[in-house]
């Protein structure tokens, strides 16, 4: 059996070792334009400040693929035949399958402003966008970073390092206002602006002015900011524009619980996919990192014959803003309560709805994934679930605690 | 996983290319120093300095020391927290033409001082002053001066790149403690206290180190010798086998061998000090691992039979094996104390990273090692499965530990290596790890079984 990978990001490599540890004789083969080595997508902003190389960033070591008998192809995936069960490469003419993986991931969705296909305009997703920001950011003295989302503070920060004055454009009134308490995005806004970067809420763009390059960002309330380069971190869209009408697609390749798209054989993972039946508090397209390995995982083991439905337990997530880490689990918006303590520098709130908890959000401070889960799995109250607080924490060892 | 050439080119040219390295005026001012106390130092190599050597020291302490320190003071500029950033830039610390400057001439100083101590006569008499006033006696090369200005030099170079360690780590509670004990350790017990005997008539005495890190402590010759100095010299004798029979052991069981390794030893506290920006340099393939087992074991076995072959020797008076005994002693002393010790443990810090000895040479961390790996609650647990595989704890990880390999396959890190510096949990963007040494409730293994939130009924690859 002949399993294929298009795309080796984090969904794909997961669901390659998936595949091989749940079938010894099935061959894989993972096919990827961006690099022959597997490199962790979430670590691309180290390399543009330095603190990594890309090899630091590649999964596993040279001899891990061989050993475990997954072929890579750099090549890239021009369109697909279902019926025939063949992918067509651009350098490689047709590769057969049995089954097949689409795990493409996401490309960066640059709202259409006036001037934004102008050259330094571009978002954050691929390694070849950290080469061509390490292009278009020699030099420069300013930048404007757009969307108050996670690459936009990414973005904000690596710009940061380069000595470069940074203007970071949020539409929104306050920091991811759906997510955050007030307090958290007055605790992350204070963040960005103690790393000196010029942080404009309730800001929407109008258009991108330049030449042969950008050159400035105009607001819509006429504000003009000098942008040497413009850094956009307004979201993703699926990549699947490719796949033509081969297999189902709405905004991503539709698949069902079990992560199968509408053409037999073959299956979806990570941003690409998007779910017909989501299971409760599972958005159809979430393009995190996590949700990819899990994605990956479950489609990995369907591939390999032992097919399952997607299950990703209680919901989590991660990012750091500058020098402030955040976990959130479970559910910490919507209908209930907040229980909230901060202290000017870590914030921690327990989001609460008929007498159980639904979901911690942890600003600064670092919880144990395995606790918190199942405070909300199980529904504990919000009283029980702070008595156990002491055992949620993972801070290093001699960190003051946050409630003492 | 070749991450940095052995020489990168392009470090040298981002020095050029980014203006975010550009020096401040402080830091400006702080170079100025260093250079002062460079020219002072070869104008004493070159015999220069004879006349006024309280002078010329003066200016290379406050030059290198000053410097050193202003330096370090500057980094208070950026806000606190992980500043990683340019670390793969940096000529100095990422291969580049600075760092190698840096290498040979440090290699080329550990070779003169072992081997053509002569040389150095100009630069030890300007230890003279200090030696005069901390063990009574004038420096000079006849009376083992360059080990005095060695000794000063280290113990500077602790405190001053301690200082750098302290304002680079100052957001984490644990780096700030652990920095300021190796300081101590080393400025109080193992500088000033030998001296400070030395002045009472007693042996100069270092009592942060038993065998077989200080591999003669036991030889049949040093016992006797110690014996003769009278209750100090026997005190001594009995704190080196308690520190190694007992204490040892028992808090290695609870805290894992950094007790020793990244708290109190001196080789760790250069390493983690004068070392640290050379952390990453370690290399992290399955290759190095390798042949670190056997190199450190290795010589944790000759040591052992090589003083249990000495005490057979003396005891049963045997000839020929009294002769490959002393034969074996001066190699050892050589080839392990000088060669493996100095000259490639801290020479070689800009290419190979701080803990090239600690991690395939000392014999006193393959003890603690196999103590922590089978014996010791310590372990580095990981968070579930929240691991990015962005790879900074394996990058920054000084012994060489591919610590990503565990976190992103939710795996406790359980290895005989590690020195329980903490620097991967602390550049961890995601706080997926955390060093940790109760008692494990959760009644596994101490190792654990793979574990990241995915399917857990089939052993992840």
């Amino acid at each position: 059996m002949h399993v294929v990978i298009v795309g080796n990001g984090i969904a794909g490599v997961t669901a390659a070792r998936h595949v091989r540890k749940a079938s010894a004789g099935a061959r894989v083969t993972m096919v990827s334009d961006e690099t022959l080595e597997p490199f962790a997508r979430t670590a691309l902003m180290y390399i543009y400040m330095g603190a990594l190389t890309l090899a630091h960033t590649q999964m596993y070591e040279e001899r891990f693929w061989a050993e475990n008998r997954i072929d890579r192809v750099q090549d890239r995936a021009l369109s697909l035949d279902p019926a025939r069960q063949r992918l067509a490469l651009r350098d490689g003419g047709e590769m057969p399958y049995d089954r097949l993986l689409l795990a493409t991931g996401s490309r960066p969705a640059i709202p259409p402003w006036p001037g934004a296909s102008l050259p330094g305009v571009q978002g954050l997703y691929h390694l070849s966008d950290v080469e061509r920001m390490e292009r278009d950011t020699r030099g420069i003295r300013s930048a404007v970073v757009v969307g108050g989302g996670l690459i936009g503070v990414e973005l904000a920060e690596m710009l940061g390092t380069r000595g470069v004055a940074v203007t970071f454009l949020v539409r929104e009134a306050r920091y991811l206002p759906r997510v955050f308490s007030e307090a958290e995005s007055a605790l992350v806004a204070a963040e960005v602006r103690r790393h000196g970067v010029d942080l404009r809420l309730g800001a929407e763009v109008a258009r991108v002015e330049g030449d042969e390059r950008a050159r400035a960002v105009v607001t819509a309330d006429g504000e003009r900011w000098a942008a040497g380069f413009v850094g956009v971190g307004t979201g993703v869209r699926p990549h699947v524009d490719w796949l033509g009408g081969a297999v189902e697609t709405g905004r991503g390749v539709l698949v069902d619980r079990q992560l199968r798209a509408s053409a037999p054989n073959v299956w979806a993972a990570g941003d690409c996919a998007e779910l017909r039946d989501p299971p409760a508090g599972v958005r159809p397209v979430e393009p995190i990192w996590y949700t990819a390995r899990l994605q990956g995982a479950t489609a990995g083991l369907g591939l390999a014959g032992r097919v399952r439905d997607y299950a990703p337990g209680v919901y989590f997530n991660s990012a750091k803003f500058f020098d402030l880490e955040w976990q959130v689990y479970g559910a910490t918006a919507g209908d209930g309560d907040d229980w909230e303590r901060a202290d000017g520098a870590r914030s921690l709130r327990i989001h609460h709805h008929d007498g159980a908890v639904t979901g911690v959000s942890a600003l600064g401070v670092r919880l144990r994934q395995d606790v918190c889960s199942r405070w909300i799995a199980e529904g504990w109250p919000l009283d029980r679930a702070l008595a156990d607080l002491g055992a949620a924490r993972f801070d290093p060892e001699l960190t003051a605690p946050l409630l003492a | 996983m070749a991450d940095l050439p052995l020489y990168n080119p392009g470090a040298d040219l981002a020095l050029f290319s980014n203006p975010a390295f550009r020096p401040t005026a402080v830091q400006r001012l702080a170079l100025a120093l260093v250079a002062a106390g460079v020219v002072a130092v070869i104008v004493a190599l070159a015999g220069g300095a004879s006349g006024a050597p309280a002078v010329w020291g003066g200016l290379a302490l406050a030059g290198l020391g000053g410097g050193g320190v202003l330096w370090a003071l500057a980094g208070l500029a950026r806000p606190a927290g992980v500043r990683a950033e340019g670390t793969m830039f940096s000529s100095n610390q990422a291969r580049g033409a600075v760092g190698w400057a840096v290498g040979l001439v440090l290699t080329g100083l550990y070779v003169v001082l072992y081997f053509w101590p002569a040389a150095l006569g100009g630069l030890v008499a300007l230890g003279d002053p200090l030696s005069r006033l901390l063990r009574g006696q004038p420096a000079t090369v006849a009376n083992g001066g360059q080990w005095f200005l060695y000794t000063t030099v280290y113990t500077l170079a602790v405190a001053v790149m301690g200082v750098r360690a302290l304002v680079r780590y100052r957001h984490s509670r644990y780096h700030v403690v652990r920095t300021l004990s190796v300081m101590f350790f080393q400025t109080v017990i193992a500088f000033a206290l030998p001296f400070f005997l030395v002045r009472l008539g007693e042996p100069e005495l270092f009592f942060l180190y038993t065998w077989p890190l200080d591999y003669d402590l036991f030889f049949p010759w040093k016992v006797a010798e110690l014996r003769e100095t009278g209750r100090l010299g026997v005190a001594m004798l009995v704190w080196g086998v308690a520190l190694i029979a007992l204490i040892t052991p028992v808090l290695t069981f609870f805290f894992g061998k950094r007790w020793y390794c990244s708290w109190v030893c001196g080789c760790g506290g250069l390493a983690e000090t004068a070392g640290d920006p050379y952390r990453h340099l370690s290399d992290k393939s399955l290759g190095a691992w390798k042949l670190e087992r056997w190199l450190v074991h290795g010589v944790l076995a000759v040591i052992t039979v090589g003083t249990a072959a000495l005490w057979v020797a003396a005891v049963a008076d045997v000839g020929w094996l009294d002769a490959v005994a002393v034969g074996f002693s001066n190699q050892y002393g050589f080839l392990i104390g000088s060669i493996f010790a100095g000259v490639v443990g801290v020479g070689f810090y800009p290419i190979f990273g701080s803990r090239v000895w600690c991690r395939f040479g000392c014999p006193m961390a393959a003890v603690l090692g196999l103590q922590q790996r089978f014996f010791s609650r310590f372990r580095i647990t990981t968070n579930g499965g929240q691991c990015i595989s962005c790879g900074q704890c394996s990058a920054y990880c000084e012994m060489g530990i591919d610590v990503r390999w565990y976190a992103q396959r939710g795996q406790n890190v359980v290895r005989a290596s590690c020195v329980g510096c903490g620097v991967c949990a602390t550049v961890c963007p995601r706080g997926v790890l955390r060093l940790e040494n109760g008692p494990d409730t959760s009644g596994a293994r101490r190792a654990g079984a793979p574990a990241n939130n995915l399917i857990t009924d089939l052993e992840i690859l």
